[in-house]
């Protein structure tokens, strides 16, 4: 279940509580996020909203890991991760976290199946085992067929699907995704939200999202605002517990 | 309609650390291609101004230098006798000479070269009249002093005015320093030729080479005809100027090639940083050269402005080279004589003509730095260009 | 090694610049190799030089001759094992350009002291019975086409009127040492002797003399100088390699214009490697911050830029040596007679390597350190 009021006891996948974070910008202080709660659980698909330099991405960043607050916790499948040094932080999202950006995801002189096995190569698996799980991600993401192609070779959205295997290949604990339609046109951008869609429906992946984009905010279980540094709850699709629609 | 250079002074400026690269590239080859040549001019020029047109020498035939020929004072007698020599109050100018080295240390190393000592004539000034004393005066015939020439009193140790230095078996005290116009007799030791053979237990009476002043140069084919005919003679003649020429060929030949290949593959290499600098300015810039062909500049535009910027570039980095080698000029350096086994001191010569060869070397690498990346440049479909992100 | 495709796909980017970078290792190296082996051919006099030989010349000048009776007075000097003598012959074959030293030996001590000229004993029988004999250096007879048995003429002007003396080659003499002196040229003692003028007969140019031990080397050249002190032709005895070494310095400051140069062009191979490495890792940034993203370790970025320059570096250099292997022996071939045998040693080649090695890490080390230093947060905003 999806709440931003901080007052859940229950053990939740992820789990924020008085999240500050503060930037100097010129000599002046902005305070970013202000105490913002979350819970979040496993197969919940979270759309986060709002207007540009409302925090969203910095929001984000703390959840994956690349950052760290000015204060308060974030705890993942019960680890805290605000108090880990930067190299725990580094294999924490290697094995916790799939990253979908808006661009530069691939790598341009790796083929498909390259791109997809990086993540990987940072594990003991042996050749064979790797290309079992590469193979299962794309079939997953129905790019079997341009395993060997470049991205070069590859529309926007078939980009992004390749993207999004990557993200799954190594079963992280959840998906984050920046404007992950942000290029495409709009079929495209159709083709990988009902990509999303499946993944958080058939897979139970947990996926949070950030999206300027209503359409797509949309397909989410639950949009959140970020307002004066915290979250607001925005449409509820008739969500209760566990995240089944 | 042609690209406005601003723009390529502003791009420079821009991606200054890639410029900086390419032009350093091109300096450091300029100023070794330069260095080198005019170590070999220098040396060259240093023994082709030790002749002078209007005086002939005279050497056993087959010799193939001073040190190695031989003539004897009859020989001498008869030569003084031959037409066409200048007179001068004391009677024909004509030097007999006595040529060999002696073992002296080098103030730079401390180890000895072989300095060349000459043992003249008297009137040896109105032969060589090139030659000034600028400190001193010239040694006494007769008496135990020599000479020495400017080169000599700066790079060989102890050759001092007033110093007294053994040679063979005697000891000689110098009495002047003279100025041979940056000839090789610079870094020579002058003495009475009466003296100096026998302090070498040579004969008093056999001399390396005999030096004549003619009345004019074109007195030469006539003075080299009577004497070659004698039949009492066995000697060459030749013009002191070709000989001199000719003396320098080995080492000179020596400097350029070696010369040559390093500059070559240094340029080789300074084109590669060129070409390498302008294809990463082509990349980086695909966009704006895709805005410009947008906005109706043509291809050639593009070509031209890219090959502009590159001479622009290379020009920068030929001044460079050359301004950082030119204190050179000057500089006193020392190399042996490979023909006759002699020191000899002598200073690098940067010409006007040389640093604009230097210059334009430069202009010719970036020329070709320049021009196949401009050719890409042009050729990127500007529809192409303008999607890269 | 898992992540060599990735390092290599990375370096595939810009084939242009990739060829580029590598040609300009390649060029330093080939550079680089050539200096050192020219360095090398001039000090190889010094080097090769005999630790247990002396040189004994007229202290006047190498030009002046020394008496032959000092050879027996040295004789008796205490460490000295063998004396041999020799005269600069000086003679031209065919014409001036065709430059080579030729050298009056005596046949009885040759051998004992020039230890590492060695002649085939049957040649060396025949040269000892021919008063016109002559033995020539292998890379001599290469030059000229010699074979055992020709007639050499060579015209001398030294010894009196230009004469033409004729020999016969007896044989060929090869140096053990790498390297060292073929282009020797041999006459024998008695045949020079037999026909120079009187006044200058019995007088050889110089002595070398073969030590007991090479510990001696002090202590006997002080006392042959010693011995002929204050008489009328006193003497210089310095050892080979300190002649050699003497005689080197005397060429010109080699030593010091190839360094510079050398400085040169490690300075600008530097300079032109690291920029390249930096623009193509400011390329990459944003590739590189999701890498970090996805979680690989701020030290593999590193890793990855140090390797890319790296194989750059070796393939480049190694394209450079294989370069000088097969161009400077042309090269000595076309300068014979200029310079001393161009020698390509393994000593020199691994020196090269290491230089190359060296500089594609330092070319690769600050860009490197730049990307590892990379926030993602910061690198991904600036999209």
């Amino acid at each position: 279940m999806i709440r931003v009021d901080g007052r859940s006891d229950s053990p939740s996948l992820i789990r924020v509580r008085g999240l500050n974070k503060t930037y100097r910008r010129g000599g002046e202080a902005i305070q970013v996020l202000q105490g913002l709660n979350l819970d979040v659980d496993q197969a919940d698909f979270v759309a986060f909203m709002g207007p540009s330099g409302s925090g969203k991405t910095t929001l984000l960043n703390l959840l994956g890991g690349l950052d760290v607050p000015s204060a308060g916790s974030i705890t993942v499948a019960g680890d805290e991760i605000t108090n880990m040094s930067a190299n725990k932080l580094t294999h924490w999202r290697a094995r916790h976290v799939g990253f979908i950006f808006q661009m530069y995801n691939l790598i341009p002189v790796l083929t498909a199946f390259q791109n997809v096995e990086l993540p990987l190569l940072l594990t003991k698996l042996s050749k064979s085992e790797r290309r079992k799980h590469v193979e299962t991600a794309l079939g997953v993401v129905g790019l079997t067929d341009r395993m060997n192609h470049y991205p070069r070779q590859l529309s926007g959205g078939q980009e992004q699907r390749v993207t999004i295997a990557r993200a799954i290949v190594s079963d992280p604990t959840f998906l984050l995704c920046d404007e992950p339609t942000g290029d495409l046109d709009r079929k495209s951008a159709d083709e990988i939200m009902a990509l999303i869609e499946e993944l958080v429906g058939k897979y139970r992946k947990t996926v949070l999202m950030v999206t300027h984009d209503p359409v797509v905010a949309a397909r989410a279980h639950t949009t959140l605002h970020l307002e004066k540094g915290v979250l607001v709850e925005g449409e509820r699709k008739g969500v209760l517990v566990g995240g089944a629609a | 309609m042609a690209i406005p250079i601003v723009y390529n002074l502003r791009s420079v400026r821009a991606r200054w650390t890639s410029a900086i690269v390419a032009v350093l590239g091109i300096a450091g080859t300029v100023g070794v291609f330069v260095a080198m040549l005019s170590l070999a001019r220098g040396f060259k020029a240093t023994l082709v101004s030790s002749g002078s047109v209007d005086n002939a020498m005279i050497m056993r035939a087959g010799a193939t230098s001073e040190m190695t020929g031989g003539v004897g004072i009859d020989a001498v007698k008869i030569i003084q006798d031959a037409p066409g020599i200048a007179r001068g109050p004391d009677g024909p100018l004509v030097t007999p000479e006595v040529v060999l080295v002696a073992p002296i240390p080098l103030i730079s190393t401390g180890t000895d070269a072989n300095v060349q000592v000459r043992g003249v004539s008297k009137n040896v000034l109105q032969i060589r009249n090139k030659v000034k004393m600028i400190q001193g005066r010239m040694f006494e015939p007769g008496l135990t002093e020599i000479v020495v020439g400017k080169n000599a009193n700066i790079s060989y140790s102890g050759l001092t005015l007033g110093n007294t230095i053994s040679l063979g078996n005697l000891r000689f005290k110098i009495v002047g320093v003279f100025d041979a116009g940056g000839s090789s007799f610079d870094s020579e030791i002058w003495g009475d030729g009466h003296l100096i053979g026998p302090a070498y237990n040579r004969p008093d009476t056999f001399f390396q080479s005999v030096t004549v002043h003619l009345v004019s140069p074109d007195a030469f084919q006539q003075f080299k005809d009577a004497v070659v005919s004698d039949p009492r003679l066995n000697v060459d003649v030749v013009r002191e100027i070709d000989y001199y020429s000719k003396q320098s060929t080995r080492l000179t030949t020596l400097i350029t090639v070696l010369g040559g290949l390093v500059a070559s593959i240094m340029a080789i290499g300074a084109v590669f940083g060129a070409l390498n600098t302008m294809y990463s300015a082509v990349s980086e810039r695909g966009r704006e050269i895709a805005t410009m062909r947008a906005l109706g500049f043509g291809a050639p535009s593009v070509v031209f402005s890219f090959v502009l910027e590159a001479l622009l570039i290379a020009f920068v980095g030929g001044l460079i080279g050359c301004l950082v080698v030119l204190p050179l000029n000057g500089l006193t350096t020392g190399a042996m004589n490979l023909q006759t086994f002699s020191h000899l001191a002598f200073a690098f010569k940067i010409t006007p003509e040389l640093l604009v060869k230097g210059v334009i070397f430069a202009l010719v690498m970036g020329f070709i730095g320049g021009l196949l990346p401009a050719v890409r440049a042009a050729r990127v479909p500007v529809a192409t260009a303008l999607r890269e992100l | 090694m898992k992540f060599s495709r990735f390092i290599f796909a990375n370096l595939f980017r810009k084939k242009m610049r990739l060829l580029l970078t590598i040609g300009s290792f390649a060029v330093a190296l080939f550079l680089f190799t050539f200096l050192a082996v020219v360095r090398s051919a001039f000090s190889r006099g010094t080097d090769l030089a005999g630790a247990d030989r002396l040189v004994v010349i007229n202290r006047a000048g190498l030009i002046n001759t020394i008496p032959l009776a000092y050879r027996d007075k040295m004789l008796q000097i205490k460490g000295i094992k063998y004396i041999t003598h020799n005269n600069w012959f000086g003679g031209v074959y065919q014409d001036e350009k065709n430059f080579f030293p030729q050298f009056v030996i005596d046949p009885e001590n040759q051998r004992e002291v020039m230890t590492e000229m060695k002649v085939p004993d049957d040649q060396w029988n025949n040269f000892l019975k021919d008063r016109q004999g002559a033995i020539a250096g292998a890379t001599l007879a290469k030059r000229f086409g010699w074979k055992v048995g020709d007639r050499i003429p060579i015209k001398n002007s030294l010894y009196g009127p230009t004469k033409t003396w004729e020999f016969n080659l007896d044989g060929i003499y090869a140096n053990d040492h790498p390297g060292g002196d073929e282009s020797q040229f041999w006459l024998q003692w008695k045949y020079f002797d037999e026909n120079i003028p009187a006044v200058i007969k019995d007088m050889p140019g110089w002595y070398v003399v073969k030590l007991d031990s090479p510990d001696d080397a002090v202590n006997v050249a002080a006392a042959i100088d010693r011995t002929f002190a204050n008489s009328s032709t006193e003497t210089k005895t310095e050892t080979e390699s300190a002649f050699a070494a003497g005689f080197a310095k005397q060429l010109g400051n080699i030593e010091l214009l190839i360094l510079t140069i050398g400085g040169v062009v490690f300075f600008t191979l530097l300079l032109v490697t690291g920029n390249t490495m930096a623009i193509s890792v400011r390329e990459r940034t944003g590739e590189l911050a999701v890498l970090k993203a996805i979680g690989y370790p701020d030290r593999f970025v590193l890793f990855f830029v140090l390797s890319e320059a790296l194989v750059i570096a070796l393939i480049g250099g190694l394209i450079g040596l294989g370069l000088a292997i097969l161009a400077i022996p042309a090269v000595g071939a076309a300068l014979q007679g200029l310079l001393p045998p161009l020698l390509l040693s393994v000593s020199v080649l691994a020196l090269g390597l290491a230089f190359a090695v060296f500089v594609g890490v330092a070319s690769g080390l600050l860009p490197g350190i730049g990307a590892m230093r990379l926030r993602v947060v910061d690198a991904l905003r600036r999209v």
